[in-house]
């Protein structure tokens, strides 16, 4: 073979690979991305039961309770137009607080957000930018832009 | 007053750069060597200024001098004395500052260790590296100078995010920094080498101990941030593919591939362009993680502030580094001359079948990265990638690489013959069967973990065998292989010691991923808990007044079979400053498996949440990762790096031989 055969032969060894990657990231895609929806879309729109979502807002104020077990944790997100009962289970993250932003992931099952997973990585000056876009959305947005 | 020193010194150092980014072009256009030669008293006068601003700044954080706004935003007079001096980095303006300044650092390494460059190719290499510079340092004077002043200026700070009071995060971010700010010299060669239509085995050599500086650091800083998150996050995980990671790790990805093709450029001539191009889009990516970090467009830890018109400019100025290197490779790259050609089945088709998974595995984390940011700016959608995304679509494209990575150095150049190169491949074969059995065996499962740990054994099994195979071991007597071992060259131990820390870091993550335990539970004073074999029993729970912090101290005493291993105590830190709370892991490690427990917050009914998590192999990772970068440092002693002058063999242009004795 000449060496313009073994190019195409490199060629093909390219194409191949970025081919799998493409078949790779597609399925996973299909398979791996969350949604985010605020209160307001959880009440709009009906989900299944068995589709993993993510719902952001503030912590209600005053809607923490802590059951019994010392682990189970109920608490109300809203966009201050609509609201979401949330229950969880474990230890919360340490940013986690009343009236701050706090993003929720799991199931929405009967009306009720069972979340596996609750985010409050942002610092005391601003909140995730999902949160804030959503309360922009209902129209409850206080804050400045740029902070 | 230090403060307006500080901005003066700043100012001086952009007047620099103009001069360094426009001068010595001009020399190298007109033949003028006094010009050229300004480049790098040019770069010298650039890093001091750079650091006198940088020691203000400093200066600033360690004496609370509240009139200063970065302060007063950032620190608190109660803060120990080591975070006053890392949170001089711990926000926005000081880490852009600190950003440049690495920059510069790294100008003024290669105005003085690049003696024996030629003269006008240096010119171009320090000129592309200070219009980076500059562009930096217009974005920190006009959109976040850290000097800028309060008035009045308040009683006290509002300290620093409690997260970032942390000794790793005294080190993370420079040693990050110093990683892919670093492959910036890599671009500046790639760049010049393309202005000056000088891309050879020589070129590559020039470029090699810059980019495994940078790797080592890269690699050592993006290690210390995982072990950072692991202990200080209180999750139990060391890394969450989050997009700040992601930001670091695409470079890594890049550098990792650049290091192994320029092995091709220089010793085969061959795969040059696609060496540049790694060079360009390395750099590209480093430009890209400081625009998402910096620009506030990801929510994360790292983000300290969102201002749109820090994003614009830093867009701005992405499009016009990487758009700019990018027409000009796409200009001058089918110029180049191509080297020695070669078979699938060789040294040079192993590595390029290493970059090409580098590079595809790269673009699936830049997929999954930028993904959620497309779609939100496109469709309005807010859609998070997480993990599953990531190892999915990540972690089957480094399996082949794995493969790869013990077949290909028992390959020859240009062509090897599958009769040569299969029954080498007895040994590693061997072991890799021999770790499934002994793991399946052992754990039961699953069938990942069987699989990565048997990748593991064949990695290191290739190791060795290839070690074995260069000192001729078994086939002439043991003497003249001890001899042959002693005389090996830096590079074949470096290759073999980083490979090895591969091996290692594969263990270690397909421990963490498959046999992790966790239980999660409320505990009173004097309940006990088992997990994977060890009894923890929580003793008492109190509080502990800290320097600028409360903190709920837990004590833990860890039993294996009723004898006390270890007593922990886990912490949850109240700072009241800001009013936050920190999660405060404790972790023994037994090097086989960290036992890890956490702190949560106390129950209605009595007692204290408690989460114990069992990271077998855990430790693993870093070490690793350390191995990998004593690899890389091995590799920077090589004595090849530090001839760095072109042979005289080699056709040299003639304007460069006339002032080579420089």
């Amino acid at each position: 073979m000449k060496r313009k055969h073994w190019r195409l032969v490199f060629l093909g060894a390219g194409l191949g690979a970025l081919g799998l990657a493409a078949g790779l990231v597609l399925t996973a895609l299909d398979d791996t991305l969350v949604f985010f929806h605020d209160p307001s879309t959880l009440k709009e729109r009906a989900f299944p039961a068995e589709q993993r979502l993510r719902v952001g807002g503030l912590v209600e104020e005053e809607s923490v309770v802590r059951a019994d077990d010392g682990l189970t944790v109920r608490f109300v997100i809203t966009d201050l137009a609509h609201t979401v009962p949330v229950t969880y289970r474990g230890i919360l993250p340490d940013l986690f607080r009343e009236g701050q932003g706090v993003v929720a992931e799991g199931y929405l099952k009967g009306g009720v957000f069972e979340a596996d997973e609750v985010l409050a990585k942002h610092d005391e000056n601003y909140m995730p930018r999902e949160v804030a876009d959503a309360l922009k959305k209902s129209g409850n947005w206080k804050g400045e832009d740029a902070e | 007053m230090i403060a307006e020193i500080g901005h003066y010194a700043l100012v001086l150092a952009l007047a620099m750069t103009l001069v360094q980014a426009v001068a010595p072009p001009l020399g190298a256009r007109l033949g003028d060597g006094a010009l050229m030669a300004l480049a790098r008293p040019a770069a010298a006068a650039q890093f001091l200024f750079i650091s006198a601003a940088l020691a203000c700044l400093m200066h600033a954080f360690v004496v609370s001098d509240f009139s200063v706004v970065t302060v007063a935003d950032n620190s608190h007079s109660a803060k120990p004395l080591l975070y006053k001096f890392t949170g001089t980095w711990g926000n926005h303006e000081g880490s852009m500052l600190l950003w440049v300044w690495i920059l510069a650092v790294y100008g003024a390494l290669v105005a003085a260790f690049g003696r024996n460059l030629p003269p006008r190719f240096r010119a171009w290499v320090l000129a592309v590296q200070a219009f980076v510079g500059l562009g930096f340092l217009v974005f920190i004077l006009a959109t976040s100078n850290p000097f800028l002043r309060l008035d009045p200026a308040p009683f006290d700070g509002r300290d620093l995010n409690p997260l970032l009071q942390d000794p790793g995060l005294a080190f993370h971010p420079p040693l990050l920094y110093l990683g892919y700010v670093g492959l910036s010299t890599a671009f500046s060669f790639a760049v010049a080498a393309l202005i000056e239509g000088r891309v050879n085995a020589a070129w590559a050599r020039w470029v090699r101990p810059w980019t495994l500086l940078s790797w080592c650091a890269l690699t050592a800083g993006i290690a210390l941030g995982s072990w950072w998150a692991y202990y200080e996050l209180g999750w139990g995980g060391y890394w969450f593919w989050d997009p700040v990671e992601n930001a670091s790790f695409m470079p890594w990805l890049m550098a990792t591939a650049l290091l192994h093709s320029s092995i091709v450029a220089e010793k085969r001539d061959s795969l040059k362009s696609w060496t540049v191009l790694l060079a360009i889009l390395g750099f590209s990516l480093s430009l890209l993680g400081t625009f998402l970090v910096r620009s506030g467009v990801l929510t994360s830890v790292h983000s300290f502030a969102s201002d749109p018109a820090r994003g614009v400019y830093i867009l701005v100025f992405l499009v016009v580094v990487i758009g700019g290197s990018l027409t000009l490779y796409a200009w001058r790259a089918p110029g180049m001359r191509a080297g020695g050609s070669f078979r699938p089945l060789s040294r040079e088709g192993s590595l390029l079948a290493n970059n090409l998974l580098l590079a595809v595995g790269c673009a699936t984390v830049f997929i999954g990265t930028l993904y959620p940011l497309v779609l939100d700016a496109l469709a309005g959608q807010k859609v998070s990638v997480g993990p599953p995304f990531f190892e999915s679509t990540f972690v089957p494209l480094m399996i082949p690489l794995l493969l790869m990575m013990a077949a290909g150095p028992l390959m020859a150049w240009k062509r090897a013959g599958p009769g040569a190169v299969l029954p080498r491949l007895a040994v590693p074969l061997v072991c890799a069967a021999a770790v499934a059995a002994a793991v399946a065996a052992r754990s039961g499962g699953p069938w990942g973990a069987v699989l990565g740990m048997a990748l593991a054994g064949w990695v290191a099994a290739g190791v060795l065998t290839e070690l074995a195979e260069r000192i001729r071991l078994f086939r002439v007597p043991l003497g003249e292989s001890a001899r042959r071992l002693a005389g090996l060259p830096r590079a074949a131990w470096a290759m073999s010691i980083a490979h090895l820390g591969v091996a290692v870091l594969v263990v270690g993550t397909v421990g963490a991923g498959n046999w992790a335990g966790e239980r999660e539970q409320v505990m009173r004073p004097g309940d006990s808990v088992a997990l994977a074999g060890y009894d923890f029993q929580l003793l008492d729970i109190g509080d502990v007044p800290g320097p600028n912090y409360l903190a709920r101290q837990g004590r833990v005493r860890v039993s294996d079979g009723g004898e006390e291993i270890a007593l922990l105590l886990p912490e949850r830190r109240h700072y009241p400053v800001q009013d936050t709370w920190t999660t405060e892991a404790a972790i023994h490690t037994t090097w086989l498996a960290d036992l890890y427990v956490v702190v949560g917050e106390d129950a209605p009914g009595g007692g204290t949440a408690v989460r114990i998590h069992h990271n077998p192999l855990v430790p693993w990772i870093w070490i690793g990762a350390l191995v990998m970068v004593a690899g890389g440092a091995v590799s920077l002693t090589d004595r090849r790096h530090r001839v760095g002058a072109p042979t005289r063999r080699r056709a040299v242009p003639a304007t460069a031989t006339a002032t080579a004795g420089d």
